[in-house]
């Protein structure tokens, strides 16, 4: 379910990393709790982000709830896909409906995340 | 999750977890807030049936050779009109006018009416319909004594059909029948929250998950769908539902929430009727209005509203409105913009988004 490749937030995003560039995107769990997902509010490429700092948001029918970066860097490029189908999220959150790439500021960061066994056991403790 | 006191199950609890619902602490009640999700669940209503589970709905009897009057006293609307066998909806004010609740009043015989009221706000009700009470009346607090279930949708009739030797056709909407549903007694109701054709069931507790069950397949030829509060919520909006603590709450009078029909100030004097003459006679300085988005973002409750860049207002619920395909809202302006036609922005996280206010309902069932 959840791909030994990523590492993963407490916020439930998760970030893949090849050559410098990271895909970020939010998690099988964060499409579930949301729930329909009908509008996602993204970063203009060129932006610079924070780890931990919100870079934009994801709403569903019932609430709205911020996506927060996580690792540092500059938005190289946004899924154009999410614009026209935000409901892409709820169906292939870990594929097709990455959120956004970001050039990695400081890849010291990564560690720090959860693997993707530490998340799951995670969102275990959480229910 | 750790609880300070524990959340109040209904009759239903183990039903709602064996279907994978996503539960919520809805004003200290452990409630589903979806199954499938609430874009499908609201669909489903609008263009079959759902059935949703509002046993957390409060139930207060008053009984006695005064009933009519305490009631009439108590609440905004007529109950001295209503005949045996019919509700309406009504209003339960403080002496200031603003709201205790929202209700509904069913005339069950001339000397007894039975009020369904917001699950949250049930103790205040019976303790304010109590102090009230100088009348030969006695009111009774019978949520316990009941489970309630709500079929809706156009294809609710045929559904509940099957388990009722009830007539349903023969119900207009806004009455109700005592009988039986599924061999136990039932109050039947043709009413409901969603702006859809449909019925609400007062039935034992016990018997609560033997009747959900026999309503879902009852309704599987029309591919029923259980529906949890999420649906209900975007629902009643689309209708333009008052729901108690967003649209209404104690500083809201029933003429600033667009209410003024459940409010008869010519039938007598009823708690909050001063109030709201005074009001009237001032003139009201704000009013609820509907929006509709007019740019992408998501108007939510509690967002401020503005009128040509000042601060005029805020929004009491916005979402999704899943059968008409566009982001509408509710919000209180002053008057004199709380009309359809003018221009507004609202406040979405720092910016403002372009809205128009608008006609309401948004949905209008046809008929």
């Amino acid at each position: 379910m959840y791909p030994e490749n990523f590492r993963y937030t407490k916020e439930h995003e998760w970030v893949q990393v090849e050559g410098g560039i990271g895909t970020i995107g939010i998690t099988d769990h964060a499409q579930q709790e949301l729930g329909d997902i009908v509008y996602v509010d993204l970063p203009k490429p060129g932006t610079r982000v924070e780890q931990g700092r919100s870079l934009g948001s994801v709403e569903s029918v019932k609430a709205v709830s911020d996506i927060y970066a996580p690792v540092s860097g500059e938005v190289t490029e946004i899924n154009p896909v999410l614009a026209d189908a935000p409901e892409k999220l709820n169906e292939d959150p870990h594929g097709a409906a990455w959120l956004v790439k970001i050039r990695l500021s400081a890849p010291g960061e990564l560690p720090e995340l959860m693997t993707a066994a530490d998340y799951q056991a995670y969102i275990g403790a959480e229910k | 999750m750790s609880q300070a006191s524990p959340l109040r199950p209904t009759a239903l609890n183990s039903v709602h977890r064996a279907l994978c619902a996503k539960m919520v602490d809805f004003g200290g009640w452990d409630m589903p807030v979806q199954y499938s999700g609430i874009l499908s669940e609201h669909l489903a209503v609008r263009k079959s049936v759902g059935v949703f589970d509002v046993s957390h709905m409060g139930e207060i009897e008053i009984r006695g050779p005064e009933a009519a009057q305490l009631t009439d006293f108590v609440t905004t609307n007529a109950v001295h009109k209503l005949q045996t066998g019919q509700a309406h909806y009504s209003g339960l004010l403080y002496e200031h006018g603003g709201f205790v609740d929202d209700i509904l009043v069913h005339k069950v015989t001339a000397d007894h009416f039975f009020l369904c009221v917001n699950a949250s706000n049930q103790e205040k009700d019976f303790e304010h319909i109590r102090t009230h009470n100088r009348f030969d009346a006695a009111v009774e607090f019978s949520s316990d004594r009941y489970s309630q279930i709500a079929i809706q949708g156009p294809r609710a009739r045929a559904t509940l059909q099957k388990l009722t030797p009830v007539d349903l056709s023969a119900i207009k909407y806004y009455w109700f029948t005592d009988g039986e549903v599924a061999g136990v007694p039932a109050r039947i109701a043709h009413t409901g929250y969603t702006g859809e054709d449909g019925f609400e069931i007062y039935i034992p507790p016990a018997e609560s998950e033997r009747i959900w069950a026999l309503v879902m397949e009852a309704g599987a030829e029309s591919g029923i769908k259980p529906c949890g509060l999420g649906a209900r919520n975007t629902l009643r909006l689309e209708a333009k539902m008052a729901l108690y603590g967003h649209e209404i709450d104690a500083s809201i009078s029933p003429l600033e929430a667009d209410l003024g029909w459940i409010v008869k100030l010519d039938k007598g004097d009823f708690v909050g009727r001063e109030a709201l003459l005074r009001q009237k006679e001032a003139g009201l300085r704000r009013k609820l209005v509907g929006f509709e988005m007019r740019s992408r973002p998501i108007a939510r409750d509690g967002y401020e509203v503005q009128v040509n860049g000042a601060a005029a207002g805020w929004v009491t619920s916005g979402s999704p409105a899943p059968a008409l395909n566009k982001n509408i809202g509710l919000c209180y302006l002053p008057v004199e913009h709380a009309r359809p036609g003018i221009a507004i922005q609202i406040i979405v996280r720092g910016q403002p988004a372009d809205a128009m206010t608008v006609e309401t309902p948004f949905y209008k069932r046809a008929k």
